[in-house]
C-alpha cells in the first residue's frame, strides 16, 4: 500500500479481455496520475467500454500488472475495485429506474477515504439543482440528461480518487452537453482523476489534456490530445 | 346445460356463503404471500429460483411443532405462541444463511439449469433428512391459544385463526415494505434485483446482500410453514405442494415484485375459495387458466419487469447442442445397437426387465435432450408428457378396450397433443419462467392425476396393463422396446441436424436475430416442445406396458428430475449420451434403493456434488470420459 507522490493513480499494463471465448483487447497499456484528466477515444466497437469494463473486472480480463492507488487489482471483485475509490460511471448510465434519485444516490454511498471533504446530497444538488428538485421522485420519470447527471453524481457518493466516465456526452442535447462538461470540469477541479471515453474529440478536448486512441482493440495513440486532433485533420 | 349451472352456482351463493368464502380465501391469501414473499425477494437479489424454498417452508413447520410445544409448556399464552413463531422463523432464515454461504455463492456464475438443479438436490436432501429426524408421519401442531374458537361475522362462524391469518398477510407485507423502503439494506436490495452489476460497480459488496436476502427469504419460509401448524398437520410431502403454490404467485406476481405476489396471491386466494363451487374437486384447473390468461396478456407477470440481462446463460458449455454424429461414431452405434441385441440372451429376467426401463428412459432424457440442448428450453416437468403417454396407453386398453398396438399409437399422439395445448403457454417463456411454468404445468397434470380418481384411478392408479400376447414374452417386448425406442432417438436426432434444428438453435442463441432473419421462433420451439412431447409419450406407453401398472408418481415432480439428473450423468451432446445417463442412474437406483431407504439423499448428494465439482457441468466431462471409453472399445 506504499504511495509516492510520482506513482500513478492508476496502472495498466498489458491489459487483454475477453467476452466469452473472444478477445476484444489486446495489450492495453495506460497511467493514469492523481488528478489527470485523459480521454479514451476511439470510433464504435474500438474498445472503449471494454477497457473500462475490463479495468472494473465487470468482463474477463487477464493483465500483466493493474494497479490502483498502490494496489493490485488484476483478480479483485469489482465491488473491492470499487471501494479502492476507483468510480465508474457506465455508458448506459444504468440508473435504478425504480429507485427515487435520493435512493439511487445512498446505493453509491461510501465512506470517506481521502482528506478532502466527502460528497453529499446537499453537495451534489448544489451541483446538479435538477437533481435536488426531483430528489423524492422515481428515477425512471427523469429525461436522458438528467439520468447521465444522476449517474455520475451517484458515482461521486462513493467519493472516489478517479472516474471512469463512459461517453457521458452520448444521445444528449448540446446545451446539457455543455453542462456536463462543466461538471466533468469541476469534478477535475475538485482533484479528482478522470478517464473519460469519448467519440467526440472537441467535447473530450474541452476537459482534458492529454488522450489515449485506441483501435481494434488497441492503444494506437498516447499523447497531447491538440496532437491527436492535428494528426486527425490531415488524415 | 350451462344455465343449470350458473342456477345452482348462484342458489348456492347465500350472502353468508360469500362472506365465509371471501375470509377463507383473504386467510389463505395471506398464507400464500408470505411463503411467495421470500421466494420473489431471493430471486429478485440473486436470480436464482430457489426450489428449495418449500422445503424452507417445511422446515418451519417442524420446528414450529418442535418447539411449540415446550414454550405452550411455560405458558399457555398467545405471546408465547407468537414467540414460537418468531423462532421458527428466525431458525430458518439461518438456515437461508448456511444454504446461502455453502451452496449458492458458488453457483452464481453458474447457468441457470446448474443453479435449479443444486437447489433441487436440496429438496431431495431436506425430504430424507426430515424424514429421518421427525419420522413419516404427520405431526398435529398444537392450536394457537386465545385462537381456538370462532368468531361470528353476519352470521358466519369464522375461525379466529382465519382471522389471525388474514391479519398477518398485510402485517408481514408491511414489514417488508418497511425493510425494503427504509433500510439501506432494502434500497440495496431493490437496486440489486434491477441491476446487480451496478451495484457491485458502486462498491457494494455482494456477498452480504444475497446472504441478507436468503435470511429474509428463509425467515418469510419459515414463518409460512410455522403459521400452518394450527390448522394442518406437518407433514414430509407438504415442500412441493406449498412450492407449486409459490411458484404459480411468483409467475402470475412477476417474479421478484413483492407487490406482485400479494396482488396473484389475492387474486388465486379467492378464486381458490370460489372455484370449489365451479370445480369442487380441483380448483388447481382454475389457476392453471388464470396463470395462462395472465402469461399470454404480460408474459412477466401482472408486475414483473422483462428480464434486465438479455443475455443470460441458460445452459452450461458441455450443453450446447447434440453434436453432428460422425462415421466412426455412427459405427460404434451400429455396435452398440448388436450389443443391445445380444444382451437379452446374455441376462437373466430381472436384468431384462432392467434392460427394457433403461431404453424407456433413455428414449425420454433424449426427448429432454432435444429440447434443452437445441431447443435451449429446460423443463422441470419433462415426467409431464411421459406420464400423460402411459395413462393414455393404459387408459385406452382399459376403458376403451383397444389393443396395445394402438395404445401404442395414442400414447404419443397423447403426449404430443399436451406438449402442444401446454407449449402454446410454455415456449412463449424462456429461462427461469420457462422452468417454472413447466414445473407448475406438471404439479397441475400430477394433481389431476391424483383427484380425478373416476378415470385415473387416483394414487392406486391403473392396473393390469399388459402387452398383446404376441410381445408377452420379456424377450419379444425388450425387441419391441430396442427398436421403437431406438428408431425414437435416431428420429429426433435427424430432426435436430435438419435445418429445422439448425433454426431452432438459432433461435435458442438468439430470439432476437433469428426473428430478424425471417424464423418464426415461437412457432419453432411449439413444434420442438410438441415432438419431444410425442417421443416421451411414446417411452411413457411403453413403460406403462412393461410394468403393467400406472401411478400418479409417473408424473411426478421426482420422476422429472431423474430426467434431468440423466442427462447430468450422461451429457447431452452424444447421441448415446441419454442412453449413458439412464443406464447409469437406473443401474444405481436398482441397485441403492434395496439397500438404503435414503435415495433421494443419496440423488440429491449427487447432484449437488455433480453441479458443485464440475461448474462448467459434468456434461463435458462425462463427454469426454464417454469419448475415450467409446474409442477405447468398451460399450455401455
Amino acid at each position: 500500500m506504499m504511495e509516492t507522490g510520482s506513482e500513478p493513480l492508476l496502472e495498466v499494463h498489458e491489459l487483454d479481455a475477453f467476452y466469452g471465448p473472444a478477445q476484444a483487447l489486446f495489450n492495453v497499456s495506460f497511467k493514469l496520475a492523481r488528478g489527470e484528466a485523459v480521454a479514451l477515444v476511439g470510433r464504435n466497437g474500438a474498445g472503449k467500454t471494454t477497457t473500462l469494463k475490463a479495468i472494473m473486472g465487470l468482463i474477463e480480463r487477464r493483465s500483466r500488472m493493474s494497479r490502483y492507488a498502490g494496489t493490485d487489482i488484476r483478480t479483485s471483485p469489482t465491488h473491492r475495485i470499487a471501494r479502492l475509490g476507483l468510480g465508474y460511471v457506465p455508458e448506459e448510465r444504468r440508473i435504478f429506474t425504480d429507485l427515487t434519485v435520493a435512493e439511487n444516490l445512498e446505493v453509491g454511498r461510501l465512506p470517506a477515504r481521502s482528506h478532502r471533504p466527502p460528497w453529499t446530497t446537499t453537495r451534489l444538488y448544489k451541483i446538479f439543482p435538477n437533481l435536488g428538485e426531483m430528489a423524492g421522485r422515481s428515477a425512471g420519470s427523469m429525461s436522458g440528461g438528467e439520468q447521465q447527471m444522476l449517474s455520475i453524481a451517484r458515482t461521486l457518493m462513493g467519493n472516489p480518487d478517479a472516474v471512469l466516465l463512459d461517453e457521458p456526452s452520448e444521445g444528449l442535447a448540446p446545451l446539457i452537453v455543455e453542462q456536463m462538461a462543466q461538471a466533468i470540469v469541476a469534478m477535475k477541479n475538485d482533484g479528482i482523476a478522470v478517464l473519460l471515453s469519448e467519440q467526440n474529440l472537441d467535447f473530450a478536448a474541452s476537459i482534458v489534456d492529454r488522450a489515449l486512441s485506441i483501435e481494434t482493440g488497441a492503444i494506437t495513440f498516447d499523447g497531447p490530445i491538440a496532437d491527436l486532433m492535428q494528426t486527425r485533420r490531415h488524415t | 346445460m350451462a344455465r343449470a349451472i350458473c342456477w345452482s352456482v348462484w342458489s348456492s351463493m347465500s350472502f353468508s356463503f360469500v362472506i365465509a368464502q371471501i375470509l377463507n380465501g383473504l386467510a389463505s391469501a395471506s398464507s400464500l404471500f408470505i411463503v411467495a414473499s421470500g421466494l420473489t425477494i431471493v430471486f429478485g437479489v440473486t436470480r436464482i429460483v430457489n426450489f428449495a424454498h418449500g422445503s424452507l417452508y417445511m422446515l418451519g413447520a417442524y420446528f414450529a411443532v418442535t418447539l411449540m410445544t415446550p414454550l405452550l409448556d411455560v405458558s399457555r399464552s398467545f405471546p408465547m405462541f407468537v414467540l414460537g413463531l418468531i423462532c421458527a422463523a428466525l431458525l430458518t432464515g439461518v438456515l437461508g444463511i448456511a444454504l446461502e454461504v455453502l451452496l449458492l455463492r458458488r453457483v452464481y456464475k453458474s447457468p441457470e439449469l446448474l443453479q435449479l438443479l443444486i437447489t433441487f438436490g436440496l429438496v431431495l436432501v431436506i425430504q430424507d433428512l426430515v424424514i429421518r429426524i421427525w419420522g413419516p408421519l404427520e405431526i398435529l401442531g398444537p392450536r394457537a391459544p386465545g385462537l381456538r374458537g370462532a368468531v361470528s361475522i353476519a352470521g358466519v362462524q369464522v375461525p379466529s385463526y382465519d382471522l389471525f391469518l388474514i391479519a398477518m398477510g398485510p402485517l408481514v407485507f408491511g414489514l417488508i415494505w418497511l425493510v425494503l423502503a427504509r433500510t439501506r439494506f432494502g434500497i440495496l436490495v431493490r437496486a440489486a434485483t434491477q441491476d446487480r452489476e451496478m451495484v457491485a460497480a458502486l462498491g457494494v459488496n455482494q456477498s452480504i446482500l444475497f446472504t441478507g436476502a436468503l435470511f429474509l427469504g428463509a425467515a418469510l419460509a419459515g414463518l409460512g410453514g410455522a403459521l400452518q401448524i394450527p390448522r394442518a398437520a406437518a407433514s414430509p410431502q407438504m415442500d412441493i405442494a406449498v412450492l407449486t403454490d409459490a411458484f404459480v404467485v411468483t409467475v402470475i406476481g412477476g417474479m421478484g415484485s413483492v407487490p406482485g405476489a400479494a396482488l396473484a396471491a389475492l387474486i388465486i386466494g379467492q378464486l381458490n375459495a370460489f372455484g370449489i363451487v365451479v370445480f369442487p374437486k380441483s380448483t388447481l384447473v382454475l389457476v392453471f387458466l388464470l396463470m395462462a390468461a395472465v402469461l399470454i396478456v404480460r408474459p412477466y407477470g401482472l408486475l414483473g419487469r422483462a428480464e434486465p440481462l438479455s443475455l443470460r446463460v441458460v445452459t452450461p458449455e458441455g450443453f450446447t447442442a447434440i453434436a453432428p454424429t460422425s462415421a466412426p461414431t455412427w459405427r460404434w452405434c451400429g455396435v452398440l445397437i448388436a450389443a443391445l441385441t445380444i444382451l437379452p440372451w446374455a441376462v437373466d429376467a430381472y436384468a431384462q426387465k432392467i434392460a427394457i426401463e433403461i431404453l424407456i428412459f433413455a428414449l425420454a432424457a433424449f426427448a429432454l435432450a432435444f429440447l434443452i440442448g437445441n431447443g435451449g428450453l429446460v423443463s422441470f416437468g419433462h415426467a409431464a408428457y411421459f406420464g400423460i403417454g402411459a395413462y393414455a396407453a393404459g387408459l385406452a386398453v382399459k376403458k376403451l378396450g383397444f389393443g396395445m398396438e394402438t395404445a401404442l399409437l395414442l400414447a404419443p399422439l397423447a403426449g404430443a397433443g399436451a406438449a402442444a395445448l401446454f407449449g402454446v403457454f410454455i415456449v412463449r417463456l424462456s429461462g427461469i419462467y420457462l422452468a417454472m411454468l413447466t414445473l407448475a404445468v406438471a404439479q397441475i397434470v400430477y394433481a389431476v392425476a391424483v383427484q380425478w380418481v373416476e378415470l385415473t384411478g387416483g394414487d392406486n392408479g391403473i392396473v393390469g396393463v399388459w402387452p398383446a400376447r404376441w410381445a408377452s414374452s420379456r424377450i419379444t417386448y425388450y425387441y419391441l422396446t430396442l427398436v421403437l425406442c431406438s428408431a425414437g432417438i435416431f428420429l429426433l436426432h435427424r430432426v435436430l441436424h435438419a435445418p429445422f434444428g439448425y433454426a431452432l438453435r438459432g433461435a435458442r442463441d438468439s430470439a432476437v436475430r433469428a426473428d430478424a432473419i425471417g424464423l418464426d421462433v415461437v412457432k419453432l420451439r411449439w413444434l420442438a416442445f410438441t415432438l419431444a412431447g410425442a417421443a416421451t409419450g411414446l417411452a411413457g406407453g411403453l413403460y406403462a406396458f412393461s410394468k403393467g401398472s400406472i401411478d400418479p408418481t409417473l408424473l411426478a415432480i421426482p420422476q422429472s428430475v431423474d430426467f434431468l439428473a440423466m442427462l447430468l450423468m450422461g451429457g447431452i451432446q452424444h447421441i448415446a449420451g441419454a442412453l449413458v445417463g439412464s443406464t447409469a442412474l437406473h443401474t444405481l437406483k436398482v441397485i441403492a434403493l434395496p439397500l438404503t431407504d435414503m435415495w433421494r439423499m443419496l440423488l440429491g448428494v449427487m447432484i449437488i456434488a455433480i453441479v458443485l465439482l464440475t461448474p462448467q457441468g459434468l456434461v463435458g466431462g462425462g463427454l469426454r470420459l464417454f469419448r475415450r471409453s467409446t474409442r477405447g472399445g468398451a460399450s455401455a
